[in-house]
């Protein structure tokens, strides 16, 4: 009696310890979550906070009289005379009608720095279309120079400011207090390939280029991981061969990804020879890359089907095949689609393997075959970022924010396909 | 049954490779290279692009001595067509490019490049020599106390090397080994300080490789940071920590002038004109090197290169200088122009 009692005793004097044990560890896992939810908030703020300016466009709209005598130009169906042609007269001309006094060389220079540079090639590319319109006055929006799109988007701030003379910060603030330079929504950052001018830098072809590559490594990635899974989970004998696999398949998983590239090089460029910087090397190398991962998750979805169904299955006379396909595959179809879309998501963001095969590249033309040159998203955003001009920083941020949203819809994706089609037993 | 589609499937794989084997006829000329050089041939390539019926070359930024292993691989169109280099081509290279066919190459001297040692405007001007910059960096450095002997680098504050620096720690941030501009910065700055002293000069005609491996080997005990090749990261990190140095290309220092500001060296600044008339003592110059054996096989090499060496992308008032690019003098742009005409091809005796 005395002995149970002192027990009791105990376990009361180290109850008090104990709950304060678990308070503590619980405000560990709060602090864990605090700081995840800190660090991703620090993200998205320093993220959308530098890049949000990249979905800006900063115009400059001129009437420019397409005067033939100007650009050395009478007929703008000759080829070679068009392209002896100066474009860049009229838009000058133009300017200089709001500044009468920019006369001298120098003056003009600075001038014609206010306009993108290829504001000319907008004013040849109308009369290639329209040669008729020789003469005629227009009214048109041009993309303006860099340097004046950063100071006019980041008006008071000296850092972006430098790159301009105090001749052209005060032209740029008279014509934009007079509207005629403008910001909008940037729609050239949706409709164009990369380029070396910030403002005219588009990251449509990377998009093309990450969607390309992600249908080759879908079309090869999900077929043979999940043949694979189903082979090895409900066909394969269970021996040293196929332990041998099931352990390498899993180291596989964890190898990391330049290696792949390394050896796409190898085999793909190297032995079968295929070109260089192209989605389909790019679909493949990825491919290999997720195939582990889409083996795993498939055949842990084949793995919680319960045998029950596959019993009831036999004992109705189907054949191994007729479970496996009418029965088995359907219900861990699920599984098998989230953990694919997961693997997906993880290859769009990989740049190191493409690194190797020449994916890593400066491709203005937006790519419009899985045998044209390309370049993907998380590439692209690498090349902006380490890009000296200041217009790269937002268009880089802008682009991840670009990439993350496609990022969170494939996980979303996958989210609510586990909610809609798993049944839970 | 399963495993007959898994074998389908890798063989349908394979024959997707296989029919494309065959080295496909290409349209787009291939660039590889220096990724100092890239953002002037980026700019080239896109110019020419836009203004003529070509389509625009493709770039692919692999460094220099990535760059000529990918272009001395072979000649046909599975090799790039041109590759950019922040330095000269090496004999060995030229050996490699003979040995795998590719005989002929042009060499086109584009202007030349500075590198600098800056930190924020809000920390110390300071002024440094050839020597100051290997004794700071280098592995080991010849004795403090005397004599002709090296002795792992004991400097840890500049103020250590000449009380006329700062009372600061060494911190200095530079690119990695694969980097052109590391190349660069070691041959010229690391290179001139050190043989700045006359015993160590004197290795050099015993013992080549000594002499280098005392010249060229960075401190590795913390000081000096190898950064990525992205060198906004280094710019950020300036910015950030006013104790900080970094080295970098030129270019980068004019994009960020408000921000950062270059150690004189020599007393010499940066600018310009001291890097083009080579009074700036780290500048270096920068090449592409064109596979003449592509060439009327790739359409628009010629057009290309005429773009690239023509006065209105690298003259002096031309759109490469907004880049950042310093041009040659004219009376080597003439020089190279007529080179570049007759694409008269190299040998091992031009370096």
């Amino acid at each position: 009696m005395i002995e149970q009692g002192s027990q009791a005793e105990i376990v009361r004097q180290s109850l008090k310890k104990r709950y304060r044990k678990e308070r503590r560890f619980r405000m560990y896992g709060r602090v864990a979550i605090a700081v995840a939810l800190a660090s991703l908030l620090l993200l998205f703020v320093d993220i959308i906070g530098k890049g949000y300016t990249g979905f800006i466009k900063t115009t400059i709209t001129l009437d420019v009289t397409l005067d033939g005598e100007a650009m050395y130009l009478d007929d703008p169906t000759d080829k070679d005379q068009m392209s002896m042609a100066d474009f860049q007269a009229p838009i000058i001309a133009s300017l200089q009608g709001y500044f009468p006094q920019a006369t001298e060389r120098s003056d003009v220079r600075q001038l014609s720095r206010l306009v993108g540079s290829y504001a000319g090639n907008q004013i040849k590319d109308l009369l290639v279309d329209n040669p008729g319109l020789l003469g005629s006055t227009q009214t048109l929006e041009f993309l303006v120079h860099d340097t004046v799109s950063v100071y006019v988007k980041h008006a008071g701030d000296e850092a972006y400011s430098v790159r301009l003379s105090d001749q052209q910060k005060g032209w740029v603030d008279e014509l934009v207090e007079k509207g005629v330079i403008d910001t909008g929504f940037n729609d050239v950052l949706f409709s164009r390939g990369d380029s070396r001018e910030p403002t005219n830098a588009g990251i449509l072809g990377a998009i093309m280029g990450s969607l390309l590559t992600m249908i080759v490594t879908l079309v090869i990635a999900f077929p043979v991981g999940v043949s694979a899974a189903v082979y090895l989970e409900e066909f394969a004998p269970q021996n040293r061969l196929t332990d041998f696999i099931e352990v390498n398949i899993n180291n596989l998983a964890a190898v990391p990804s330049i290696i792949f590239g390394l050896l796409g090089l190898a085999m793909f460029i190297g032995l079968f020879g295929m070109p260089r910087s192209v989605p389909v090397v790019g679909g493949l190398v990825l491919a290999l890359m997720t195939l582990p991962t889409i083996i795993i998750s498939s055949r842990a979805a084949i793995k919680s089907v319960p045998p029950s169904i596959r019993e009831a299955a036999m004992g109705m006379g189907a054949s191994k095949m007729q479970v496996v396909l009418h029965h088995v595959v359907p219900l861990a179809m699920p599984g098998m689609m989230t953990g694919s879309i997961i693997g997906m998501a993880q290859a769009l963001g990989e740049t190191a393997p493409l690194l190797l095969i020449g994916m890593v590249a400066f491709i203005v033309e937006v790519p419009d075959g899985f045998f044209s040159s390309a370049t993907v998203l998380p590439v692209q955003i690498y090349l902006w970022a380490s890009s000296a001009e200041q217009g790269f920083i937002e268009l880089a941020s802008a682009g991840i924010m670009v990439l993350l949203a496609f990022m969170i819809s494939m996980n979303a994706l996958a989210i609510w396909l586990r909610k809609r089609l798993e049944r839970r037993w | 049954m399963k495993l007959k589609s898994v074998v389908a499937s890798v063989a349908l794989a394979g024959s997707i490779a296989a029919v494309s084997a065959p080295a496909m006829a290409r349209d787009t000329i291939n660039i590889v290279g220096s990724s100092t050089v890239y953002p002037f041939a980026t700019v080239v390539a896109e110019r020419f692009g836009r203004n003529t019926d070509f389509p625009t070359p493709k770039l692919e930024s692999t460094g220099s001595g990535g760059g000529l292993k990918l272009f001395c691989a072979g000649v046909g169109t599975q090799h790039p067509d041109i590759t950019n280099a922040s330095r000269r081509i090496k004999s060995s290279e030229i050996e490699l490019c003979a040995s795998n066919g590719v005989e002929a190459i042009t060499e086109v001297k584009i202007g030349s490049d500075g590198i600098v040692i800056a930190n924020s405007k809000e920390g110390a001007k300071v002024d440094l020599t050839l020597k100051e910059i290997f004794l700071a960096l280098a592995k080991d450095v010849p004795d403090p106390k005397g004599g002709e002997k090296l002795v792992p680098n004991p400097y840890k504050k500049w103020s250590d090397i000449d009380s006329s620096l700062p009372n600061e720690e060494i911190i200095v941030m530079g690119p990695p080994p694969t980097s052109g501009t590391r190349d660069a910065f070691v041959e010229i700055a690391m290179e001139g300080g050190c043989k700045s002293y006359d015993w160590i000069k004197a290795v050099k005609k015993q013992d080549k490789s000594k002499y280098k491996s005392i010249c060229h080997s960075m401190r590795e005990d913390g000081p000096f940071i190898e950064a990525g090749e992205n060198d906004n990261l280094i710019v950020q990190r300036l910015e950030q920590d006013k104790h900080v140095f970094g080295i970098f290309g030129y270019s980068f220092l004019m994009e960020n002038a408000s921000k950062i500001q270059a150690a004189t060296i020599d007393g010499v600044s940066p600018t310009p004109e001291t890097i083009a008339d080579e009074a700036y003592p780290v500048a270096r110059s920068l090449y592409f090197y064109i596979k003449n054996a592509h060439v009327g096989v790739v359409p628009g090499i010629e057009e290309y290169v005429g773009e690239f060496t023509s006065e209105g992308a690298w003259g002096d008032n031309g759109y490469l200088v907004d880049v950042g690019l310093i041009p040659n003098p004219r009376k080597t742009r003439m020089e190279v122009v007529k080179r570049v005409k007759s694409l008269t091809p190299m040998t091992a005796a031009d370096l």
